[in-house]
């Protein structure tokens, strides 16, 4: 049994921390909607409900802002070890993938507002499932979060090269249709934008996901960085 | 001139204005004003010998009791000065309550010690009633109440400061001076005293004298900046530890001497 078990002191420094990852969970969901609507937008060849999402995105960017503050502060204040430390570090970098998921929503936004207005295309099968696994990636890596559960964090890195073949994919059809048919070629380089801006959602809920991993497993998993120790091991 | 960021809004639980100490011929506290607002924690800074023990001293006039001290200015504690002719020091402490560096509980049972203030005033009421509230203030009822009659010297290093507190505690003050409470306990005992201290400040006004930086930017709502008797700085802690506006203040808070 751990000392912490038997007489567990209660902290303020907890109380705080607490409030902290809240408003961070408020952010990241915010930002999930984002990119939920923008999509949305881009579906239903609506410019206002991309014009709605741009302007909903100051809101993400204000939260960023308060996050950095009250984690500098708490770091400058509390002298945090261990996995408090940890904790801290990474709702810093969190924040920050979170806030450019935002952008990224803003971008797909954008995009929306010029389809909406473009020759249409027929939809494309793999850009709707590329929609469902990038969200869906960000959705778990905030649930893996909340839950510090870094099994979850770990199917999250899994779909990411999915993604990326999704992306290639959108990219070649887009090309052909645009080859085929003059009148596509506007929305289809708006449609690559839209996958090119989700590949990068999918790629920030990869940096999520490890960075749940590095606070709970005390681990830096990302640039394959074990894989390398694992090499130089069987090296020596 | 220093950087004075923090005001009561007309709220101060004491004022200090041009306030100047001497031992001797020797200047220790220089022309210091400032507020410290109710209900919060203020800590007070400096490397050794800046005088803050020495102002935190003067605002129960324990300096009286320093036959070569001399203390000139104003302290005012509900705008009545501290220092006039009738005002009867004991009284201010026990309004004024001091919780020393080395626990000093009296050699007599943890009961008697909580009990003392609240007899020799006289208070009116039931002692059982305020020893246990006191001892519930100051977190420590739950460890000694199957024991109250034993001596408080068989009590922990961290104990017999929360026993000491709760000793505060039971004349009902309404400041508490605290100079540096915990540097005599190890970290555990130390975190205790420090969680005690976001407590009460619920209820009390609490200045805090403490070498230790780090502490001083855990426990309170502002700090003020001390250097050879001078006040430099009085912000809010945040800024103090995040983003000085003094230079001298930064270099202090960054070890870059001190």
């Amino acid at each position: 049994m751990s000392p912490a078990d038997s007489d567990k002191t209660f902290r303020h420094f907890d109380q705080e921390l607490g409030e902290v990852r809240e408003l961070l969970l408020t952010m990241a969901s915010r930002a999930e909607e984002q990119v939920r609507a923008a999509l949305t937008a881009v579906k239903q060849r609506d410019a206002q409900a991309a014009t709605h999402t741009i302007e909903a995105d100051h809101k993400i960017d204000a939260l960023e802002i308060e996050i950095e503050e009250r984690a500098i502060s708490l770091l400058a204040r509390q002298q945090p070890m261990a996995i408090d430390l940890r904790m801290l570090v990474a709702i810093l970098k969190i924040s920050n993938d979170v806030e450019r998921v935002g952008d990224h929503a803003v971008n797909i936004a954008q995009c929306a507002k010029r389809l909406a207005e473009a020759f249409p295309i027929a939809s494309l099968d793999e850009f709707d499932t590329m929609a469902e696994d990038a969200t869906g990636m960000l959705r778990d890596a905030i649930s893996a979060f909340v839950d510090q559960d870094p099994d979850k964090a770990r199917t999250v890195l899994l779909r990411d090269d999915k993604v990326d073949r999704a992306n290639d994919a959108v990219f070649r059809v887009m090309l052909a249709l645009m080859a085929e048919n003059a009148n596509a070629i506007v929305p289809g380089v708006q449609m690559m934008l839209v996958a090119r801006n989700l590949e990068r959602v999918a790629d920030l809920a990869t940096n999520l996901a490890e960075d749940v991993i590095y606070i709970v497993e005390a681990r830096t998993i990302k640039h394959h960085v074990a894989d390398h120790e694992l090499e130089g091991e069987h090296d020596q | 001139m220093a950087t004075i960021r923090v005001t009561a809004g007309g709220d101060a639980a004491l004022e200090t204005r041009d306030v100047s100490v001497f031992y001797g011929s020797n200047e220790a506290i220089k022309q210091v004003s400032f507020e410290i607002p109710r209900n919060k924690v203020v800590a007070l800074i400096g490397p050794s010998g800046c005088g803050k023990s020495t102002l935190l001293r003067c605002f129960n006039r324990m300096n009286d009791l320093v036959p070569s001290a001399r203390v000139t200015g104003k302290i005012l504690f509900q705008g009545e000065d501290l220092y006039a002719n009738h005002v009867d020091p004991v009284e201010v402490r026990r309004r004024i309550g001091m919780v020393f560096q080395k626990p000093n509980p009296f050699p007599k049972s943890i009961y008697d010690n909580v009990a003392f203030g609240p007899r020799i005033n006289g208070t009116g009421g039931n002692i059982d009633a305020i020893v246990e509230q006191s001892l519930q203030q100051a977190a420590l009822w739950d460890e000694v109440k199957d024991r109250l009659g034993h001596s408080a010297l068989e009590l922990s290093g961290g104990q017999q400061q929360r026993l000491c507190i709760a000793r505060a505690l039971a004349v009902t003050p309404e400041i508490l001076l605290m100079d540096e409470p915990a540097s005599a306990l190890d970290p555990i005992a130390t975190a205790k005293i420090e969680e005690l201290i976001h407590q009460l400040v619920a209820d009390y006004t609490i200045v805090i004298v403490t070498h230790n930086m780090q502490q001083a930017a855990r426990v309170s709502d502002y700090t003020a900046y001390l250097y050879l008797g001078e006040l430099i700085e009085y912000n809010d802690t945040n800024t103090i530890f995040t983003a000085p506006t003094e230079k001298h203040t930064e270099d202090y808070v960054t070890g870059r001497f001190g």
